[in-house]
């Protein structure tokens, strides 16, 4: 159901297939050549994106316009609202965020003879978890090893890596591996069990396991019956707005409003997990995105304010291959199983321009180049950009029905436009995708402030400066499980722990001698796309 | 370099000016740009979800949805950030639904195959009206899961199922009053945890892991400066054919 003006060049993708076939394996950048793509090309590259912090933990460091508007902020709701010495929970272990992180933190916490609650501003398992299709690493085969694992991921981040991060993560890998596959996530597999596992970008070993392309919703939907079949509390539609901390200025719990009932409340806790995720609803440059609706860095803006030092925020993710046309769905995310599966990226004229699994910077910046400075892009009727992926080339190179076996989200979600992937390529473009830096971490989950753990998206330091696909479903549940662990143990040696905001308030003084305006305040805590002129802010900020 | 492109934003993918259909949400007529999914359109109209939206992508299933269309008395379905408006669309969502949960111990169940009826005996009480298969916005045989799972095929039952992301579409028209997707769900984690063989390979990993095998490797790797890790990453390092 391809327009005329767009068949024309798909009629030219189908010409070249053959000879593409043949060309094989289009040779990897070398170290200056990639320096080159991204410095030209790449969206982080674009001064005017970012600017330094004046304020906080961070102050100096350069982070894109999006996310400092949200840093420097003022609270949404005033603290003394809140009355701290009448929580209406009192917990060891609070997790806000109810994605792969959170339940991962929770399940393994409450293992370790803590009492949870776990609190989600939408419902449990509403997460960038929910929708990772393509799949999650681990060095569990004969010819890989987890040595070969961290090479990967330190290349797929430029060598910026903290060590102890990526050590931990390719080390626990296959232990998070088995600890799924015994809670029964369906992985794809060969009759006598072996994994079946296929390249993702920048891997040097087959070490993408998936489970069809629903990796992450099998994955979360595992974990949260789990969950619920562990009887672990959980606050659903409830948005933390700000940490408490004592006079110390270690964290002690948070501050919420139920989003239902506009009930403003506090948990008290002897540690707490940030597992809030990332900040793709934050449109950065006015990129579309490929994350979840809650999705607005709201962890970022509260662990800050209480003097957790961030790293990497200079770094935002654009995925390779986002959907370009039909516009209804724009941005969404095509898979990188696509090209794990042989997919060709290919241009206006049926020619290929970048080996398909280079690590997403370099493959985004070659699409850039290819449509903005090449000028080879498609062009859809409303004027978008973009390269074909040639998905009918995996029909031919897997056989007939591979898309459908190994795609069925996919197909399904292009059929509903009458595009058939099988049949027909499909249109793609970057879309913001990840938040590759974070409240810094060390390899328990710690943070720079005291009894404050994180996890997940929300946490920086792993990746380095480029996220290699497959590494955050891992991530999420490696340092899920680190922190709810050592959260729990930490917890038994706390006795009763009292709770206010003086950090808050120490940081208007700085928001108010900055001159931040008093009009700007945060978490965002959901986008509003309501048309303009009905924006309002929420009820309960009053 | 000093460049930015201006780019547009899921906000703004509203359509061609001057084309507008008639959607009535909750019985509530509004006048919204024609070629925008319910979920943006109800946005256009004014509605901020706090429920009934979750990815916006199709994979978690808080948005379903129920509608009629114009002179028509069948009633349709179909997730909120998937479906397009249509002039005339009368809708409502189905945001939450009080699901029959049951709580078990993934160990200590048996995958033979009485143990999906013993935990949801009320899946023998299916009539086979096929109302389920009719509403799944997945296209999923929900009924034909069911029947494999009252003959205890618990492989069919996680094979068929696959694609469900548990909206509970299918278990708000059943009138046997089946919860389906939690049945599927239970049939799912069962095949992977109790019938599928368990990965050899990955035993043989995690036993060299506990002896430390990879330690030293690990220990030479994270010493290394930025510039002898590139050179191994850019000269040494082997990449396994396809």
């Amino acid at each position: 159901m391809y327009p005329e003006s767009m068949q024309e060049s798909i009629k030219r993708l189908e010409a070249t297939r053959e000879e593409r076939i043949k060309q094989g394996r289009i040779p990897l950048l070398n170290a200056e050549e990639k320096k080159a793509l991204l410095k030209s090309f790449h969206p982080d590259y674009i001064d005017t994106s970012m600017r330094a912090l004046t304020v906080g933990p961070n102050k100096g460091d350069r982070t894109p316009h999006e996310i400092a508007d949200l840093l420097e902020a003022w609270p949404l709701v005033e603290p003394k609202r809140f009355d701290p010495d009448k929580p209406k929970f009192d917990v060891d272990v609070l997790i806000i965020g109810g994605g792969g992180a959170g339940v991962s933190a929770a399940l393994t916490a409450a293992e370790h003879g803590a009492k949870v609650l776990l609190s989600t501003k939408l419902r449990l398992g509403d997460a960038n978890t929910m929708m990772a299709q393509g799949g999650i690493q681990a060095a569990d085969k004969e010819n890989d090893s987890p040595e070969r694992h961290y090479l990967d991921v330190l290349g797929g981040g430029h060598f910026k890596n903290i060590p102890e991060l990526a050590r931990a993560l390719v080390t626990d890998a296959p232990g998070v591996i088995a600890w799924l596959e015994g809670l029964g996530v369906m992985f794809d597999k060969k009759p006598d069990g072996t994994m079946i596992t296929i390249h993702g970008g920048g891997t040097s070993r087959k070490r993408m396991h998936a489970c069809r392309d629903y990796t992450g919703a099998e994955i979360m939907r595992t974990l949260r019956d789990e969950f619920r079949n562990r009887g672990l509390e959980v606050i659903e539609f409830c948005a933390a707005l700000e940490l408490m901390t004592d006079e110390k200025g270690v964290c002690t719990g948070a501050a919420f409003v139920n989003l239902d009932t506009d009930e403003l409340f506090t948990v008290r806790a002897k540690t707490v997990i940030l597992a809030t995720g990332g900040c793709g609803r934050l449109h950065i440059q006015g990129f579309p995105c490929t994350n979840h609706y809650g999705a607005t860095a709201d962890g970022l803006v509260l662990a800050y304010r209480a003097g957790a030092k961030l790293a990497f925020i200079d770094t935002i993710q654009y995925h390779p291959t986002g959907v370009a046309y039909p516009e209804q769905i724009v941005g969404l995310l095509i898979t990188e199983k696509v090209r794990g599966l042989g997919a060709h990226l290919v241009n206006v004229h049926g020619n290929r321009f970048i080996y398909e699994l280079e690590s997403r910077d370099i493959t985004a910046s070659a699409i850039i180049r290819e449509c903005v400075g090449q000028k080879n892009g498609v062009v859809t009727p409303t004027g978008r950009l973009g390269v074909w992926l040639d998905t009918p080339l995996i029909e031919v190179l897997k056989g007939q029905g591979a898309v459908k076996a190994n795609l069925p989200a996919m197909y399904h979600q292009f059929a509903r436009f009458g595009i058939y992937m099988d049949k027909e390529p499909i249109l793609t473009y970057p879309t913001q995708h990840y938040q590759n830096g974070g409240v810094l971490i060390n390899q328990w989950g710690e943070t720079g402030v005291k009894n404050l753990y994180a996890a997940g998206e929300v946490a920086g330091g792993i990746h380095g400066r480029n996220r290699l696909m497959g590494n955050s479903l891992l991530d999420i549940i490696v340092f899920g499980r680190r922190a709810g662990r050592r959260a729990a143990e930490k917890a038994k040696a706390i006795g009763t722990v009292s709770c206010g905001f003086k950090h808050v308030i120490a940081f208007e003084q700085e928001l108010k001698n900055a001159r931040i305006p008093r009009d700007r305040c945060s978490p965002l805590l959901l986008p509003d796309y309501r048309r303009a002129g009905l924006q309002t802010p929420f009820a309960f900020v009053g | 370099m000093a460049r930015r492109v201006k780019r547009r934003t899921e906000k703004d993918t509203e359509g061609e000016p001057g084309e507008f259909v008639t959607i009535y949400v909750m019985g509530e007529a509004y006048q919204v740009p024609k070629g925008l999914t319910i979920m943006k359109a109800m946005e256009y109209a004014g509605y901020r979800f706090i429920r009934g939206c979750g990815c916006r992508g199709g994979f978690c299933g808080a948005c379903g949805t129920v509608y009629r269309t114009k002179e028509s008395y069948k009633l349709k379905v179909g997730l909120a950030c998937q479906t397009m408006v249509e002039d005339g669309m009368y809708l409502t969502q189905i945001p939450f639904y009080p699901a029959n949960k049951k709580v078990y111990n993934i160990d200590e169940l048996t995958p033979d195959t009485q143990e999906l009826v013993r935990h949801y005996p009320e899946i023998m009480r299916c009539i086979a009206c096929n109302s389920c298969t009719k509403i799944c916005p997945q296209d999923i045989d929900v009924m034909g899961y069911i029947q494999a799972a009252i003959r205890g095929d618990i492989a069919r039952v996680a094979d068929m199922s696959f694609d469900c992301i548990m909206c509970g579409l299918c278990a708000s028209r059943c009138p046997a009053e089946i919860v389906h997707y939690n049945v599927a769900l239970l049939a799912r984690r069962l095949y992977g945890a109790r019938v599928a063989f368990r990965a050899g390979h990955l035993q043989t990993r995690l036993k060299e892991i506990a002896e430390g095998k990879f330690e030293p490797g690990l220990d030479r790797l994270t010493r290394m400066s930025e510039e002898e890790l590139s050179r191994l990453y850019y000269q040494e390092r082997d990449i396994e054919p396809e």
